[in-house]
């Protein structure tokens, strides 16, 4: 059938206010991020000098940036993310998806923590941190462990676990609803054949659930790395960085890269190193659960 | 087995005698147990947010409030300018939201129901959105906006979070629209109706169900973003809610009470979409039928989670749930 040029027409108008947004905001920036990333530049109005892979170079050796420490920590909350949070949300969803009373309540507040925003998550921890009046700390002295009781977030070794405990806790939830709506697309056929058969729940969601639910975890697991990789607001709030620098990430590495430092080049290279790290780990773990099948 | 002479048997027992064993129990506590922990912070804020210094430091610590302190709340609206971020706050999120549907809805018609080469090509197109974090582009658009003098502006955050939004919102109102008839738009057709007829009188009242969940997916993202707020906006008078509460924790360092007020406000809106969504919001709400899982609109916002995609995935070849485009976090839920 031949469609009149004004039906073309329209298919541009129609294409056009997305379009515009769509390359202006992401796909142009994407390809501006990579061409800064070439140069020494200190912002808006300043002259830029082309280092070519001079701040990539920078990057990896520096000490005074110590981007890899910065990576360690990310990747570390990766780490805890997939092997703490995971299973927790995977086990909450397979209890729930099992028809228990208050199911839906029991959603509800699950998923609460992920709707509340996270600077107000992250100024709740801080007081619950804070050494005086904090409510870790007083319940810690109620206990009769006055030892205990730490400055958490001000402590170099501490720091880094005390910013870690909050981004879990609040993401269990978006997890357990992930795999939640999993457990619950599962045909009651197959649960029920498997029931017939003499199994018990343990094995109905050892041999059935699990595997059913594959493609979700999949998801899950590339959420979590992804997200730990990208984290940046409650290390933000909590830390931003310190105690010297003990719980810089990689987004907080930035952020002062580029509005303390003025360093717009290295910031930008540090961007381009996160869309890498993310991609490349979003293929691996695909790989990974390819094999697996 | 002959079914002659056969026994009569009573219907199955349907209704089984209440699980009571230790495992049962042992699970049903971990839930709740989990569930506190979730509530905790939540009910420590609202209540830390109605004392005074001399409760929250020490002599009621996590009781109810003795006295209901509502001046902290009107001292945080006031001298710590909450009325203004949340102001802002609103403002951001209901233009952000307009122009997100705006686009995502004239897009998406254009990519499902009009016919042209290339348009499963857009569509994948449009769906690297999913995957590209806000961190790309930081750089970039702050080097803009400062050129085009619009730092600290309210198009400087609407702008960005519209468009991190739009990705999104076609991947939801594909799955919307994909669910009215094409007999309607050739019915539309018939009677007269051009592209846009169709596109505003047929489709778009239709959509409706979709404004909902694409609408309070667009909310949390916007209400609750950080990284581009805290860095395009540094005015107090546009700052949003993220930015101004972190200022204002600086300014009330000593002073509880207002900041757990303060907190309190920029959370209530976030909460309500949760307990207002309704089923009628829900795209496959079988009259009456409470089957569906809750939130379950907004588990359509991550791709292929849907129960729906995930059961009949055949028929929805457009998006494989597990082969879809999105295999990156959306950056709404970038941490």
């Amino acid at each position: 059938m031949k469609r009149p040029l004004s039906y073309k027409l329209n298919i541009l108008v129609f294409l056009l206010p997305a379009l515009v947004l769509f390359i202006g905001v992401l796909i142009a920036p994407i390809i501006m991020s990579g061409y800064y990333s070439f140069f020494n530049w200190g912002g808006p109005g300043k002259v830029a000098e082309f280092i070519g892979f001079g701040n990539y170079k920078e990057l990896f050796t520096s000490n005074s940036i110590n981007f890899m420490r910065a990576l360690r920590n990310s990747l570390l909350l990766a780490l805890f993310s997939v092997g703490i949070q995971l299973p927790l949300a995977l086990l909450l969803a397979l209890k729930l998806g099992k028809k228990v009373k208050g199911e839906r309540a029991f959603l509800s507040i699950y998923f609460m923590p992920v709707l509340i925003s996270t600077v107000v998550i992250g100024q709740l921890w801080l007081k619950i941190y804070n050494p005086d009046y904090g409510v870790l700390n007083m319940m810690l002295r109620a206990l009769g462990r006055e030892d205990w009781a730490k400055i958490w977030l001000g402590d170099k070794k501490l720091a880094l676990w005390a910013c870690f405990v909050p981004i879990l806790w609040q993401y269990v939830g978006y997890h357990m609803l992930l795999m939640y709506a999993g457990v619950k697309g599962v045909p009651p056929e197959l649960n029920e054949a498997a029931m017939i058969d003499g199994c018990t729940e343990s094995q109905v969601n050892r041999y059935i659930v699990i595997p059913y639910i594959k493609p979700i975890l999949r998801v899950s697991v590339i959420f979590a790395v992804t997200g730990s990789l990208k984290s940046f607001d409650l290390i933000y709030v909590l830390t931003n960085g310190g105690p010297l620098h003990a719980t810089e990430v990689p987004s907080t590495l930035m952020i002062s890269m580029l509005f303390l430092r003025n360093r717009y080049g290295m910031g930008s290279t540090i961007a381009v190193m996160l869309i890498i790290l993310c991609f490349a780990f979003a293929l691996l773990i695909n790989m990974a659960f390819k094999e697996d099948k | 087995m002959s079914m002659t002479g056969a026994k009569k048997y009573p219907p199955m027992e349907v209704k089984r005698r209440r699980d009571l064993r230790p495992i049962t129990v042992l699970s049903y506590i971990g839930l709740v147990l989990w569930a506190i922990i979730c509530l905790f912070p939540v009910y420590w804020m609202l209540t830390f947010s109605l004392k005074n210094n001399t409760e929250i430091f020490g002599e009621n610590v996590i009781g109810l409030p003795r006295y209901w302190l509502f001046s902290n709340y009107t001292q945080a609206l006031n001298t710590g300018h909450m009325y203004r971020y949340f102001l802002n706050s609103v403002i951001v999120a209901a233009a952000t939201i307009l122009i997100t549907l705006i686009a995502s809805f004239m897009a998406t018609y254009a990519i499902t129901r009009l016919v042209w080469k290339g348009r499963k090509l857009m569509n994948k197109f449009f769906m690297l959105g999913l995957t590209i974090p806000i961190h790309a582009s930081i750089v970039p658009i702050y080097v803009s906006l400062s050129k085009l003098h619009m730092l600290s502006t309210y198009w400087a955050v609407i702008i960005p979070y519209s468009a991190f939004s739009l990705a999104m919102g076609i991947l939801i109102s594909t799955g919307f629209m994909g669910d009215i008839p094409y007999d309607l738009d050739e019915a539309a057709s018939i009677d007269g109706c051009g592209v846009w007829g169709t596109f505003l009188r047929i489709i778009a009242p239709l959509m409706l169900p979709a404004v909902a969940t694409v609408g309070i997916y667009t909310f949390l993202q916007c209400w609750n973003e950080l990284m581009f707020a805290n860095v395009f906006i540094s005015k107090d008078a546009i700052k949003t809610l993220p930015v101004g509460v972190q200022a204002l924790s600086g300014q009330y360092t000593t002073d509880w009470g207002p900041i757990g007020a303060a907190l309190s406000i920029a959370t209530v809106p976030t909460l309500s979409p949760a307990r207002s969504r309704a089923d009628r919001t829900n795209p496959h709400y079988k009259g009456g039928c409470h089957a569906q899982p809750p939130f379950h609109d907004r588990m359509d916002t991550i791709p292929g989670t849907s129960p729906k995609s995930i059961q009949i995935s055949e028929s929805r070849p457009r998006y494989p749930p597990w082969r879809g485009p999105g295999t990156c976090a959306p950056g709404a839920i970038a941490r």
